[in-house]
């Protein structure tokens, strides 16, 4: 978009606020522009956020990336990477860090994903 | 490991040992320590913070008790040569030098990669952030903030596509500071918009568990923006949004620093320019911590230029404020930075801070005039920026139309912008809608987690698998290697004949890389000097030959030229014949001396030379000259003829002659000494005097050459002088 600089007309509503108003105005309005970026942080997840969850719960960096993997393919992302390895290691009776070794070999992924059924 | 030793090299194969085993000393950020009117020599500072254990001073330092003032604002340099165990030596250089925020840049392309890095391969352009690299450089910072007595900030970037990665990795290795600002992946990195914010929540969540200071990307749009000078109201808009994001994620205000610009330079008129544009910031973001950059977007290849950019850029800094100042290599706009430009960058910024310390008790800025105005104008446009985000439909949408660097000054628009789409760039596609049963069962998540269907507590989610790494480090997988080929060992073991300190290369990134700079005045036009100038460095046996600044001086008389090339050869230290330096005498013992044998001098500048200074410091008993000894001396000024001088000697039975000669065109000053040593010995006076001289362009070996008993180069002082000629007359009176 090309524009010619009409400052002197959009300035109108704003050309009586003091300094100290102006400020105000500003951080409202800022704000409001952040408000729906924090709601989307808060309800989604993407492919590193769960590799670092992952990482996080003593998963190697080599490891998390075959997991996230296998958690898109098996439409389990909705559920959280690190809950699908919680999941699967609590029914399995097995460590978390074993649960992600079998994970990241592509292994045990029907079981996981079943425990998700239902 | 064991404290380093100020004049033994640093132990790198020994950092890299046992790194598996590492823990960081600390978490989060560290500010410097103000000292209230702090005396230092004979001056008193009004801005400045705790002075360093042990340092380099100013060079001019010698003649104020080699103080080593330091200044409020924490000093940042960046050093990324694509060999980290290279930079481990620049990062101790640069401490040395007032640096206490090393930032590493990050390789290229590493923001693409999806997942984080491993091991030790070279960069370029940068470093591969690994966690191996990030240990070994954190490792040593801790023994280097223990030599300077003052803590180091390790700095680099949370960004790309492997953000949360690489945030939770810095949580873990202790990393101080960090760059994350989900407009920088977004606006010039080209990852997905929605993906690049909804990433950011948990690196910042991270980050502010970690107290990890962070620092913004809003500088870049000054960079890329054809008329960076426009972009203000879009720089304060930026600031205002990964700010204000940041706070509501949950780092506290004292830890988010905008990186902020002045956004132009000279020929314009940057000051009154920039300065409105700094305190219309300020105003505005009075809760942050202002990081001040320097200006890179009109670098060119002139470090002096840069210098006097940089410093422009530090006035507008001491005039306002900055709480971390950042420094800008002069030498950016040629190539990666070289050591010797990061420590030039680092006294720059410390010469300058300090030369303007205590200035703003002193003056202040007008409250009315064109500063204020021009202040309340960038501060409305911002405003109007941030009001039509809002109209068009929030933040994505203003991306997706081309609201961002636009060259024009909003709310004029040049249509110019960057504009990505909601539904494009890299990592698109990639976002997941949590479920109800969403869980992630660590520390610091953001957002929704349903902990609370396994019992869990929603404060403490990683109680669930009993500690996640942040609270267990032993839950940490540390990997070394990965690429058996390219790796710090292999690099390593290539240069190792030069890390033990048997061969010798110069350098000026690398160990060994054998990299050189030639400056030289060549009388042609500049098309002519640049080629000129390769066919030179060829006859001299340089390797890669290559132009990096050319400056005209005039069209036809000719141009300034610098060069850089590689010398093809080493110099082995074990057959290096070192002379061994001279010890100087005591006050005492030369004042005993004298007193048991008075002595009488005879001195001057000779030949047509009116340069005085050099010569009465070494006399004179108020500089602390060898008058102080009891030396009689018969000064006899200045443009005094050889022939004069040596007659007076023989008048005033002088046991000794000095002279000072400053001048050395034409090796006029060597061509003197030899004329007063021949004069002596036709007089028949040589075996009974001692004949001294010196001069800033003197070499003591040189000097020797021409037939007198010593010479005197720079930084000689009235006690080397008196020391050397007591000394001499025993060895003649032991005769």
């Amino acid at each position: 978009m090309k524009r010619e600089d009409d400052f002197e007309v959009r300035r109108m509503h704003i050309a009586n606020l003091t300094d100290e108003e102006l400020y105000a105005r500003f951080w409202e309005t800022t704000k409001k522009v952040i408000d729906p970026l924090l709601e989307l942080g808060k309800n989604n997840t993407t492919p590193s956020i769960e590799r670092a969850v992952l990482l996080r719960m003593g998963i190697s960096s080599l490891d998390t990336k075959n997991i996230v993997q296998g958690c898109i393919d098996k439409g389990l992302m909705g559920k959280g990477a690190g809950h699908v390895v919680y999941k699967f290691s609590k029914a399995k009776n097995i460590s978390i860090k074993e649960a992600g070794d079998l994970l990241a070999k592509g292994e045990g992924w029907d079981e996981a994903a079943s425990l998700f059924k239902g | 490991m064991k404290e380093l030793k100020h004049n033994e090299k640093l132990d790198i194969e020994n950092i890299l040992k046992d790194l598996d085993k590492y823990e960081p000393r600390r978490k989060g950020w560290t500010w410097r320590e103000h000292v209230p009117r702090q005396q230092m020599g004979p001056f008193i500072y009004l801005d400045s913070s705790k002075p360093l254990k042990n340092g380099v001073p100013l060079p001019p330092a010698k003649y104020f008790e080699n103080i080593d003032p330091q200044s409020m604002p924490v000093i940042t340099t960046e050093i990324a040569s694509g060999r980290f165990e290279d930079d481990i030596r620049r990062m101790r250089m640069a401490a040395w030098h007032g640096a206490d925020h090393i930032m590493v840049i990050r390789t290229a392309g590493q923001s693409h990669m999806d997942g984080l890095m491993e091991g030790t391969p070279q960069g370029i352009g940068g470093v591969p952030i690994t966690r191996k690299q990030v240990r070994a450089q954190r490792k040593a910072l801790d023994l280097i903030e223990d030599e300077v007595g003052r803590p180091i900030n390790y700095h680099s970037y949370v960004s790309g596509v492997a953000g949360p990665d690489i945030a939770v990795m810095f949580a873990e290795e202790g990393i101080n500071g960090a760059h994350q600002d989900p407009q920088y992946n977004v606006l010039y990195r080209n990852v997905n918009c929605v993906r690049s914010f909804v990433d950011a929540c948990e690196s910042k969540k991270v980050l502010a568990y970690a107290e990890i200071a962070q620092i913004d990307g809003a500088h870049n749009a000054n960079a890329t923006a054809r008329e960076a000078w426009k972009v203000m109201p879009e720089l304060i808009v930026q600031h205002a949004i990964n700010s204000l994001f940041s706070e509501l994620i949950g780092i506290k205000p004292g830890n988010i620093c905008l990186s902020t610009v002045p956004p132009t330079a000279t020929p314009a008129p940057c000051v009154f320019m920039d300065l409105p544009y700094a305190v219309a910031l300020r105003d505005l973001m009075d809760k942050y911590k202002m990081r001040a950059q320097m200006n890179t977007k009109y670098i060119d290849s002139s470090a002096r230029e840069a210098t006097v950019t940089h410093v422009l850029n530090m006035l507008i800094s001491k005039l306002t404020s900055a709480d971390i100042q950042s420094t800008i290599t002069p030498d950016e706009g040629r190539n990666v930075p070289w050591h010797i430009y990061n420590i030039e960058a680092c006294d720059t910024a410390k010469q300058t801070l300090i030369g303007l310390d205590g200035l703003m008790e002193m003056i202040e800025l007008k409250k009315d005039g064109p500063l204020k105005e021009n202040t309340r104008e960038i501060k409305e446009r911002a405003l109007l920026f941030m009001e039509e985000i809002l109209e068009v439909g929030g933040y994505f949408n203003a991306v997706q139309e081309g609201f961002f660097v636009d060259s024009a000054m909003y709310p004029a628009r040049n249509g110019d912008g960057i504009a990505r789409k909601i539904e494009g760039g890299v990592g698109v596609g990639h976002i997941y809608q949590r479920d109800e049963d969403y869980m992630a069962p660590v520390t610091a998540h953001f957002g929704y987690n349903n902990v609370t269907q396994y019992g869990g507590d929603p404060e403490n989610p990683s109680a669930l698998i009993g500690g996640c790494t942040f609270e267990d480090r032993s839950k940490i997988v540390y990997i070394d290697e990965l690429d058996p080929e390219d790796n710090v060992n292999v690099r390593m073991a290539e240069t190792k004949d030069y890390r033990d300190n048997h061969l010798l290369k110069p350098e000026m990134e690398w160990l060994a890389d054998g990299t050189i700079m030639i400056n030289m005045f060549l009388p042609v036009n500049k098309r002519v000097a640049e080629v000129a100038a390769v066919e030179i460095a060829a006859k001299m046996g340089l390797l890669e030959p290559e132009v990096i600044n050319r400056e005209v001086m005039q069209e036809a008389e000719g141009t300034r030229i610098e060069l850089k090339g590689k010398v093809p050869f080493d110099v082995d230290l074990s057959k290096l014949i070192i002379p061994v330096e001279k010890e100087v005498l005591s006050d005492d013992e030369i004042r005993d001396d004298v007193k048991d044998f008075p002595l009488k001098i005879v001195a001057g500048t000779v030949g047509e030379d009116e340069h005085s200074v050099g010569l009465r410091e070494i006399i004179d008993i108020k500089h602390g000259g060898i008058e102080k000894f009891g030396i009689t001396v018969e000064y006899l000024g200045t443009s005094v003829p050889v022939e004069k001088l040596v007659d007076a000697a023989v008048e005033l039975k002088a046991e000794v002659i000095l002279a000072s000669t400053i001048i050395s065109h034409d090796n006029i000053h060597y061509k003197n000494m030899k004329r007063i040593n021949d004069l002596a010995v036709e007089k028949g006076i040589r075996d009974k005097v001692i004949i001294c001289a010196g001069g800033t362009q003197v070499i003591p070996e040189e000097a020797l050459k021409t037939g007198i008993d010593q010479g005197f180069g720079r930084g000689s002082s009235g006690s080397d002088v008196a020391s050397f000629i007591v000394e001499e007359r025993k060895r003649r009176r032991a005769k």
